[in-house]
């Protein structure tokens, strides 16, 4: 969780990911930072996100996007 | 001979009123609606004895907000789309640059120029659609209207640190929307999909061409080009098949293998353009569509929109660039050496262009205006007024221009257009700070930003989202103990961007 934290406040460090749970909704993340976080997370997890795991769910919080790269890692 | 690009709305909804002219996911609006909402603002603003006078469109991206511009029009007055998400200090800029006598807004924006110093008029877009068409009033300012009277300003990146309103009028939209349209082949069938934000140029591609051939436009949700299989699904929903878009959203839904998952169903015109495409990215697109035609498009605001257009016809080399092509119709390109004498063979030189299609220049700001609106140097005999891109180019052996790069320090980042000197002068404005170098590198698309001060990384950053768009914020700020510098005394951009870059690579 701390190496997506470190990579989510690179983006942004003004934001609270620990609680905040509206990265999309509120328009906090944008294209660019999504394309970032997709090739970051391949650096450091050694996970490629595949498109159909784009989507809003995924990536309004830093913990349902910690719950993908679990779940990928395990597939 | 048409002389108001409203000829193009007032002859559409005689011949399809009931069609749909502008929708988004929601809402939208038919020619009929159009019509009357745009002619209902028109009769209020003009009854407001505004005339020839900048408007402003402060709505979020909306097809209500299209109806607002054409009823500016129609008022006699030029357009000024404003973006809900700009920034206020960037707002205000422009109002100093503008000194606005009436600002449209909607429910949500409304709020915002509460916040703003602005003391002049605002009106309720939902209240000034009720107002009593003045027929009599709508048609004597028409009898009025010259072809080269303005028809809207947008704002562009400033290197001194204030956007520019690039004004253009309507014989300039006029040329530019016929030639573009050919090329396009738009017809009545044409489904556009939008992705450019109404607060700039971009979006002309659509906005005319539907309104001339009575097409369709759905302005397609940010949000989906963050997420490529619900955007080409939105795609598909709405039977689209020509879309203009930036070429790094392309990249994007190819990047992320999405056509593993879902196809573009009806897309047959894809038109791309501010920016390189990647050949690896362009090949996943017509390997999935090999029917579709893919056209490059080149051009500068001041030039109303787009200049030139390569239409790929063949297979390119993985490392090769797809040229700018050749310019429209009633456009010509000079291609200008440091000299003032055209480049010859493979020679690199400006671009320069010339015809109606050039703009009328720089809002209120005639020394920016009188620098790169320039007397055609190779014409003694009479006035004629080129504008100088900045852009360096060559021609291929079939007489194609190639881009091959900036004279000075404007880039392009994800579609848009950026002088790195407006950010270097915002963050030098900045309190504790002594210097600050900004430099673009281009393989991760990141802008770098360096200073010299004793504010911190974070403060910086957070100070900046408050003056500058999003698109221009840097992605990577650096604090530096000193600025590497040249020999001459200038700060050392070519050290600094190989550093960056050897950091990068560790």
């Amino acid at each position: 969780m701390e190496e997506l934290l470190e990579i989510l406040e690179d983006l942004h460090d003004d934001v609270d990911y620990e609680t905040c749970t509206t990265l999309i909704d509120d328009k906090i993340l944008d294209s660019f930072d999504i394309v970032t976080i997709v090739a970051e997370v391949n650096n450091e997890f050694d996970v490629q996100i595949p498109a159909e795991e784009l989507k809003p769910e995924n990536f309004n919080s830093a913990q349902s996007l910690y719950a993908l790269i679990q779940r990928l890692e395990n597939e | 001979m048409q002389t108001n690009v409203l000829e193009y709305l007032e002859q559409t909804v005689t011949r399809v009123p009931h069609k749909i002219a502008y929708a988004n996911e929601k809402d939208h609006l038919t020619f009929q609606e159009v019509y009357d909402r745009a002619r209902s603002i028109g009769s209020y603003i003009a009854s407001m004895n505004l005339y020839k006078q900048p408007i402003v469109v402060y709505m979020k991206k909306h097809p209500y907000a299209i109806s607002a511009f054409y009823g500016v029009v129609y008022s006699g007055n030029f357009y000024v789309p404003i973006d809900e998400e700009m920034p206020q200090y960037r707002v205000e800029l422009i109002f100093q640059n503008l000194n606005p006598q009436l600002i449209i807004c909607d429910e949500e924006t409304q709020d915002l120029v509460k916040k703003l110093h602005y003391h002049g008029n605002v009106c309720l877009y939902n209240d000034i659609i009720q107002t009593n068409i003045l027929d009599s009033l709508l048609l004597s300012i028409r009898e009025r209207a010259l072809d080269i009277d303005p028809l809207y300003i947008v704002f562009t990146s400033g290197s001194t640190g204030v956007p520019k309103g690039v004004v253009a009028c309507h014989r300039s939209v006029i040329d530019y929307i016929e030639n573009l349209s050919q090329v396009l082949q738009v017809n009545e069938d044409s489904v556009f999909g939008n992705q450019a934000p109404l607060y700039f140029d971009a979006c002309l591609k659509e906005l005319y061409p539907t309104l001339k051939y009575g097409a369709t436009s759905y302005l397609i949700p940010k949000n989906l080009f963050m997420f490529p299989i619900q955007l080409i699904e939105f795609l598909n929903k709405y039977k689209i098949n020509t879309i203009c878009w930036v070429a790094s959203a392309l990249s994007l839904v190819s990047g992320f293998k999405t056509f593993e998952k879902v196809k573009p169903e009806y897309l047959h015109t894809i038109a791309f353009g501010s920016e390189v495409f990647p050949i690896k990215q362009y090949n996943e697109w017509k390997r999935v569509l090999p029917n579709a035609r893919f056209i490059n498009l080149y051009g500068p605001t001041e030039a109303t929109g787009m200049s030139c257009f390569y239409e790929v016809n063949k297979a390119f080399d993985i490392n090769e660039v797809i040229p700018i092509g050749k310019p429209f119709h009633n456009t010509e390109v000079l291609l200008l050496k440091d000299d003032n004498t055209l480049a010859l063979k493979d020679e690199v030189g400006e671009i320069c262009i010339r015809g109606t299609a050039v703009t009328l220049g720089y809002y209120h700001n005639k020394e920016k205006t009188d620098e790169v609106f320039v007397q055609n140097p190779l014409n003694h005999a009479y006035s004629e007024i080129i504008y100088r891109t900045g852009d360096l180019a060559k021609y291929d052996d079939d007489h194609n221009l190639i881009f091959v790069c900036r004279k000075d320090f404007q880039i392009k980042h994800m579609g848009h257009r950026i002088e790195l000197g407006e950010i270097e002068q915002q963050v030098n404005m900045l309190e504790d700070i002594t210097n600050a170098c900004c430099i673009y590198d281009e393989e991760v698309e990141k802008i770098v930003l360096y200073y010299i001060g004793r504010k911190e990384n974070k403060e910086v950053k957070k100070c900046l989202k408050e003056k500058l768009p999003r698109y221009m914020l840097p992605n990577v700020v650096k604090q530096l103990e000193e600025m590497p510098m040249t020999p001459n005394g200038k700060i050392n951009r070519k050290q600094l961007k190989e550093d960056y870059q050897n950091s990068r690579r560790k």
